[in-house]
């Protein structure tokens, strides 16, 4: 997998959360795919010994984005909208047998609704595969910067 | 001067219903941060937070840094974290040791760990003053009214009130259903706590931990997702921890109707008496062995078969015995309200069981669950809507009873509103306790 086009990628799959194409976004988790936000940000080893904010499976992802379609999910009125500013991805890892990598993306995000608007700050891990041709998410961690602090329900995601 | 005395405090709760100034009067909640948190017992911690002599939390209750610390002789105080000499805060971490002794970072006075003065750098400077006669003289005050339930620490910042075990009553077995499911009787805090800052009232929050009639309106869209993601399974198929905790959100009216519910004096209640949204979490037969081999198994069926949806021990916290978790609620401001929800481990218990506890308030209680978004939605909108004309009453004519009036505990339908009234009731009482007039 050549750097320019993985880096597309993550670009486009921010780019479709910003424009609530979820189920397109759901599409690029492979099937045992994580979307994770460890409570305790980078410093989190597991998720068995301590919790995370969200934890979630393509069921439970599924769970959010159907819900988020749904006119009683009351508190999307007004929607809320989001937008994710990326630093240019780093390499971590490539495994090029495996068709596998590991990317790390600084990014901060804001989301607004109605008169709210809340900033967070961290950086992505994304554990990226290659299946039948297509890359696919295995994993993306999200690696908030905001650990410890009281948080404002976060709608979307980060 | 306020201009709330103690009869225009009385008349803002009716027995049937509520001013609307009880949750948007910033002067009202500072009589609360004045009065009502310093009459009521408030939880600050749980002790497995503080294992070892000199370890240490850091607490705000009503505006009161306080500073939680175990002892050398292993007992517990509670400080405020205030330096006897210029009021800096002797520690800014949520949680950490403290060594030997509390030092304090500005001048370098130092204390032992109960609090008491133990040197001040260049003491000479003092020699002939009236500080050793003064309350800087004595060291870090103390809290002097803490009790430990269980584990569970609780303090009363003033000396008005009723002692712990009056004040808290018949509530108190709430808490050791949850500390009983650990076969050692034991609880640890592990797994991180989840924090929220909503913007509302803590009072709409602790209402609603007790409202059995929203779910099926307040949660419809992430029910019916579950309910759609899981159509077509059959019954007996095996649900995956995370649908086992939604899907019983979307039981209908009667179901959380004939749960039951029972409120005891001075505010506290226990929400499903007789069964809840809890009770068909999956068996889990060596855990059960283990139960009954520590409790007999008359005691331990009784402890696992009561599952209440919550307890409240008023005003500060709500508890979950299974799946083993509490919400602690912290009044930040008037409109601000601080949501911690806490995991256990109960020691030597299932591994399952602390996974239970950690997903239930990972989906229900974190600030990206799906759950809780409409509740927090809906506490927001209250609190502004409450700022609308024409109407500054609050209902909570639900089943009320004015034969309720002259009892204490009583045991009543899931649905009915007297367990909001009874708090109301114990506002007013702990409200008006230290008011002169």
């Amino acid at each position: 997998m050549d750097e320019r086009h993985l880096f597309e990628f993550i670009a486009h799959e921010a780019r479709l959360l910003d424009e609530r194409r979820w189920d397109e976004w759901l599409a690029l988790f492979s099937d045992d795919g994580r979307y994770w936000v460890p409570l305790a940000g980078a410093a989190q080893a597991d998720r068995d010994t301590h919790n995370s904010l969200a934890d979630e499976d393509r069921l439970l992802l599924s769970l959010r984005i159907e819900r988020l379609k749904n006119p009683r999910a009351h508190s999307e009125h007004p929607p809320t909208r989001c937008q994710h500013v990326l630093q240019p991805p780093s390499m971590l890892r490539q495994d090029p047998d495996a068709g596998a990598c590991e990317l790390h993306t600084p990014f901060i995000y804001f989301e607004l609704r109605g008169e709210r608007k809340i900033v967070l700050a961290g950086s992505y891990r994304h554990h990226l595969v290659r299946a039948a041709g297509q890359i696919r998410i295995r994993l993306k961690r999200v690696d908030l910067l905001d650990v410890g602090s009281a948080l404002p329900a976060i709608q979307l995601f980060p | 001067m306020s201009r709330y005395g103690r009869a225009d405090i009385a008349a803002l709760v009716e027995e049937d219903r509520v001013h609307r100034d009880v949750y948007v009067s910033a002067e009202l909640f500072a009589l609360e941060q004045r009065h009502f948190f310093a009459n009521t017992w408030t939880y600050l911690g749980h002790a497995s937070q503080v294992p070892e002599p000199g370890d240490y939390i850091t607490v705000e209750i009503a505006g009161r840094p306080l500073l939680m610390v175990r002892q050398a002789d292993r007992g517990i105080r509670v400080l405020y974290n205030r330096c006897a000499h210029k009021g800096a805060q002797l520690v800014t971490d949520a949680a950490g040791h403290l060594g030997r002794t509390i030092r304090c970072p500005y001048h370098a006075w130092a204390y032992k760990l109960d609090g008491s003065l133990l040197a001040v750098p260049a003491q000479a400077g003092y020699d002939g003053t009236r500080l050793k006669d003064c309350e800087t003289g004595r060291g870090l005050s103390a809290v002097k009214h803490v009790a430990i339930y269980r584990d569970f620490v609780f303090v009363k910042l003033s000396d008005a009130g009723p002692g712990f075990a009056d004040y808290f009553g018949d509530v108190l077995p709430s808490l050791d259903n949850l500390a009983d499911r650990s076969p050692q009787g034991r609880l640890r805090v592990e797994g991180g706590v989840l924090r929220n800052v909503i913007h509302c009232n803590w009072k709409m929050y602790l209402e609603n931990v007790n409202d059995t009639v929203h779910p099926l309106s307040a949660h419809e869209s992430a029910t019916a997702a579950a309910k759609a993601l899981w159509a077509g399974q059959p019954d007996d198929a095996p649900k995956p921890m995370a649908m086992e905790q939604i899907l019983p959100f979307g039981a209908g009216f009667e179901f959380f109707d004939r749960m039951g519910g029972r409120v005891y004096a001075n505010g506290h209640s226990v929400l499903g008496v007789n069964f809840s949204i809890h009770s068909g979490y999956g068996g889990l037969p060596a855990y059960e062995a283990a139960m009954t081999a520590a409790y007999g198994e008359k005691r331990a069926q009784a402890i696992l078969q009561q599952s209440p949806q919550n307890a409240v021990c008023f005003p500060s916290l709500a508890v979950k015995g299974s799946p083993q978790v509490v919400r602690v609620i912290r009044p930040l401001a008037v409109d601000r309200t601080l949501i911690e929800a806490w995991s256990f481990r109960a020691e030597g218990a299932d591994e399952v069981l602390f996974q239970r506890s950690m997903t239930y308030n990972r989906l229900v209680f974190s600030p990206m669950s799906v759950v809780a978004h409409d509740d927090v939605h809906l506490f927001e909108t209250i609190q502004r809507g409450l700022n609308a004309g024409g109407n500054e009453w609050v209902s909570l004519h639900r089943d009320f009873n004015r034969a309720e009036l002259d009892q204490e505990t009583q045991t009543v339908n899931g649905a009915n509103e007297i367990l909001m009234r009874n708090q109301f009731r114990a506002w007013v009482k702990f409200m008006t306790l230290t008011m002169d007039e």
